[in-house]
């Protein structure tokens, strides 16, 4: 076991934790943020999807210790005292999600994108979202959230 | 006023918050103080004797607490009818596919279970195998099961009308052989389950399943405890599409015997290799048709002979070839068909229900081959689709098919008028058809999917309406939604049939102990028939308040109006009142009320024979028209589809977002079994085991998509509704493959046209780019 000091969510944790541990083990067991969800494993489903000093990345891929002196992101950070971000709004006006599954890591590749990008294209959006896998939607529905969120973030 | 205050509305998901905040809770996400974990130690051969099995090193390891094998379960075995209950939690006496669970074990953390599982010894004699299913059906090949010494899982052979005679007589005869592929459902969330046994005699159990009714009725029988002290309680479920989360699987049963042997929670995660070479798969089939027709293209008869790769269990198979076959005689007026299956077992993964389940091979097959003897014949391939639909039936009037199927409402025709109608068809020729080395091409199908599956009272759906004394309102369904909306859908159906807002309404999810039984979700079933229960127990509340209201405002019951949260009466329609008050009245009155309304779905049964073929399995029946618009790359064989329309008839829509995105969602997966996906198998081994090599599609690779809603107001659904789930998905492989026709001048038979198959196809007809 090893100590981690790690920012999540704009709060300061110190853990022991296994040298071997994954960002995602950590999020999910040791901080029972399991708004992060696992899917594939081996980083292609893209259910893990946090934000790391503003860049999307797979939890699953990065070993905790690598997220040490980072700014770690997940959807339990992103609205303010259940007030919705924008994003999230957008998701749920839109109805762009089913089983909800993947989606807190397309919120947060969708926040990577706009944060970037923020009146992006339709090829855009296709592009920012390719890591995350949804198999209920055929994106339709989630690539008209993106665009009606960044929409409503560009007042 | 219009006619519905809440129904067709486009009204937010009631669980669209806790899903974007990432609160909605699946079953990996739940965890009990004292839990351990459960891995599952499986076979590395497809077909072997098992001669022994050495626990006793997993055992000695510190941090476990207990190992399973078959014995545990005493010889108890599960299956979909009574006489194929052939597939046991852990493998007995014989291993018969490539990773079956063999034993299982409980330790105190993930590490230490999994190096426990890897521990458990076990001496195989390895058994020749049988992979392909047209080889296992042939005398002399390996038997799998002692008891279907021919291997063969399923067998039926109908015929209705005089399919010979009708051949005879028709102008054109055609035979082809089509093959459908080998996927996976897809869903993300890999199956989870917490299970606790209480020493006391009972089970507790969060499971990952979106029919939690099977998996409550197999609890009770394999551990023989009476249903009352099976507690299922559902967490949210990350995607189902039929197959796995329907049934149960092996470490569902394990997390349960572990816990009772231990006396601790226990859990399990499928991790998504096992999901990818151990769960439910599509039925892989081998279909040869033969159709007939008259020089105008009227159909005179269908004979279809299929082969099915069954897998190494039964499971659901009775049922998928009974769906398979009755679903041919849809959307297109068949006098004379005859329907020929076997179900082979093999020493492969089971095959189970999938989205589409039965209908998608047989419709792909004939819609296929009518576009082709459309051709042959100089028809057009909306107009031969239209000359053959089934007509929308006057009100009151049924038409039937040549093996009892009822169809009420019909939007084939109107469907095909739209789709012919949109630019994307009716300009099909406008636009280039070739640029660089990409040749265009755009496709049609029109097919049908059976909606409200329904057999006998054990299928029924039971729904209860609580009034609270503040004028909101609980729904206590058995159904669950796995994704498709249906929870919206209920709700909105409870608020409108009760006059409230839909915003007062209120839907948790199963718990068998408070929740009435509701056989899950499957067959399109839920909107239709736990929707049909809702609208009754909405009723039933409504009638108990309206006699309250009476009884207090001295009227009659039928003058009193409930709409939309407000309470009027018909006599003097300026006097209004809120719901609140009303409930408050109807719970307070005299010494005090329960306001519990009450229903259940009973919608006409009609008996189905999976012998003689005939019955009537849904309620109603979806259909679809569909185009697609892609290009294909002449060179390299890529495909890239571009556009999808889609005229779907779901007799009304309730909740117009969710039927759009069922349509979007279905039609993408429905296009990844017919050029993406598919299991790279070789004696019995899944080459693509991880989410890597299993391609499923990516935001990039789908088209634009728009659906267009065919109102036909269906009399057997609630408000006038029909399936909406699964007619896409089997619309859109003829139609991709019509467009792959249109752009390459071949016509595909085997799912999926991969690009590897485009070019050698090219390369055959002389049209390969260099």
């Amino acid at each position: 076991m090893k100590p981690l000091s790690i920012t999540v969510n704009g709060k300061d944790y110190e853990l022991q934790v296994k040298a071997s541990a994954t960002l995602l083990e950590i999020l999910r067991e040791d901080l029972g943020l399991t708004g992060t969800k696992e899917g594939c494993s081996v980083g292609e489903c893209g259910a893990c999807t946090v934000l790391m000093d503003g860049q999307a990345v797979n939890a699953c891929l990065i070993l905790a210790a690598e997220a040490g002196d980072k700014e770690v992101t997940t959807i339990e950070g992103l609205a303010d005292n259940q007030q919705l971000n924008p994003i999230q709004e957008a998701f749920v006006e839109i109805g762009g999600l089913q089983c909800g599954f993947c989606t807190p890591a397309m919120i947060l590749s969708a926040k990577a994108l706009l944060d970037k990008t923020p009146n992006p294209t339709d090829e855009e959006i296709r592009k920012g979202l390719e890591g995350n896998f949804c198999r209920c939607t055929g994106y339709t529905k989630i690539i008209e959230s993106v665009k009606a969120a960044a929409h409503k973030m560009r007042g | 006023m219009e006619k519905y205050a809440v129904i067709g509305k486009r009204v937010p998901r009631i669980d669209g918050k806790e899903k974007v905040l990432g609160q909605a809770k699946y079953a990996a996400d739940y965890a009990l103080p004292g839990m351990l974990w459960c891995k599952v130690a499986r076979s590395p051969l497809p077909h072997a004797r098992i001669l022994n099995i050495d626990t006793s090193r997993a055992e000695a390891l510190p941090g476990v607490k207990a190992v399973i094998t078959a014995k545990d379960f005493g010889g108890w075995t599960w299956g979909f009818m009574a006489t194929t209950r052939d597939e046991p939690p852990l493998a007995t006496g014989k291993v018969r596919y490539l990773y079956e669970a063999v034993a299982a074990v409980a330790a105190i953390d993930e590490d230490i279970a999994e190096e426990a599982s890897d521990l458990i010894k076990v001496d195989y004699e390895e058994l020749p195998g049988v992979f392909d299913p047209e080889e296992a059906i042939k005398e002399g090949a390996p038997v799998i099961h002692a008891y279907r010494p021919n291997n063969v899982s399923v067998e039926y052979h109908w015929n209705f009308g005089a399919v010979e005679k009708a051949f005879a007589r028709s102008h054109i005869v055609r035979e082809d052989r089509f093959e459908t592929g080998k996927v996976v459902t897809g869903f993300l969330e890999p199956p989870a389950s917490l299970a606790y046994y209480d020493p006391s005699g009972s089970i507790t159990v969060w499971p990952a399943k979106q029919s939690p009714y099977f998996h409550y009725r197999h609890l009770a029988a394999c551990f023989n405890l009476p249903l009352n002290r099976v507690r299922v309680i559902q967490p949210f479920i990350g995607g189902g599409f039929g197959g796995t989360k329907n049934d149960s699987v092996a470490g569902d049963f394990c997390v349960v015997m572990l816990s009772k042997k231990t006396g601790k929670p226990v859990k399990y995660i499928y991790a998504m290799d096992e999901v990818l070479t151990t769960c439910r798969r599509r039925h892989n089939m081998v279909l040869y048709n033969k159709m007939g027709m008259t020089k105008d293209g009227i159909l005179t008869a269908v004979e279809t002979r299929v082969i099915a790769n069954g897998g190494a269990y039964t499971a659901i198979g009775p049922l998928t070839m009974y769906l398979a076959g009755s679903g041919n005689t849809l959307p297109f007026k068949l006098p004379n068909f005859k329907y020929d299956a076997w179900r082979a077992f093999t020493n492969n993964p089971v095959s189970a229900a999938m989205r589409g389940h039965g209908f998608t091979h047989t419709r792909f097959a004939c819609d296929t081959q009518m576009g082709m003897m459309a051709e042959e014949l100089g028809i057009d391939p909306v107009e031969i689709r239209m000359r053959n639909a089934i007509e929308n039936p006057k009100p009151g009037e049924e038409y039937r098919t040549v093996n009892g199927i009822g169809i009420k409402t019909c939007g084939l025709k109107e469907a095909m008028e739209t789709a012919a109608e949109d630019t994307l068809w009716a300009d099909r020729d406008k636009g280039p058809k070739r640029a660089g080395p990409v040749s265009y091409g755009v496709g049609i199908s029109g097919t049908s999917y059976q909606g409200g599956a329904r057999q006998l009272g054990h299928q029924s759906c039971g729904a209860i309406v609580r009034i609270c004394e503040d004028g909101t309102v609980n729904l206590l369904t058995g159904a669950t939604d796995c994704g498709q909306g249906s929870d919206t859908v209920l709700s909105m159906i409870a608020a409108e049939e009760l006059g409230v807002r839909y915003e007062d309404v209120s839907v948790k999810r199963v718990d068998t102990a408070y929740t009435p039984v509701d056989p899950g979700s499957y067959g399109s079933r839920v909107t239709l028939l736990a929707g049909q229960a809702t609208q009754l127990a909405a009723r039933d509340a409504k009638n108990q308040l309206l006699e309250a209201g009476a009884r207090a405002w001295k009227v009659k019951p039928e003058d009193i109006e409930i709409r939309n949260g407000s309470v009027t009466m018909k006599t003097s329609p300026d006097k209004r009142v809120s719901f609140e008050k009303l409930a408050k009245i109807a719970c307070y009155e005299g010494s005090g009320a329960v306001v519990l309304g009450r229903g259940h779905s009973a919608y006409g049964l009609e008996a189905i024979d999976f012998n003689a073929g005939t019955g009537n399995g849904g309620t109603s029946y979806s259909f679809t028209a569909q185009t697609v618009r892609l290009g294909v790359d002449m060179e390299t064989g890529k495909v890239d589809v571009t556009d999808f329309f889609i005229a779907h008839d779901a007799g009304v829509p309730l909740h117009p977002v969710s039927v759009e995105s069922q349509n979007q969602g279905g039609a993408v997966q429905g296009l990844s079994q017919t050029i993406y996906e598919q299991f790279i198998m070789e004696k019995g081994r899944t080459h693509n085991m991880t989410l890597l090599d299993y391609k499923m599609p990516r935001s990039t690779d789908v088209p634009d998509i728009k659906v267009t809603d065919i109102i036909t107001d269906d009399p057997d659904g609630p408000f006038g509704a029909k399936e909406a789930s699964e007619g896409s998905i089997v619309s859109t492989p003829p139609a991709v493959v019509n467009a792959l026709r249109d752009a390459t001048g071949v016509w595909f038979k085997e799912l999926p046209v991969t690009p590897e198959k485009i070019v050698k196809a090219l390369k055959e007809k002389g049209k390969w780019l260099k």
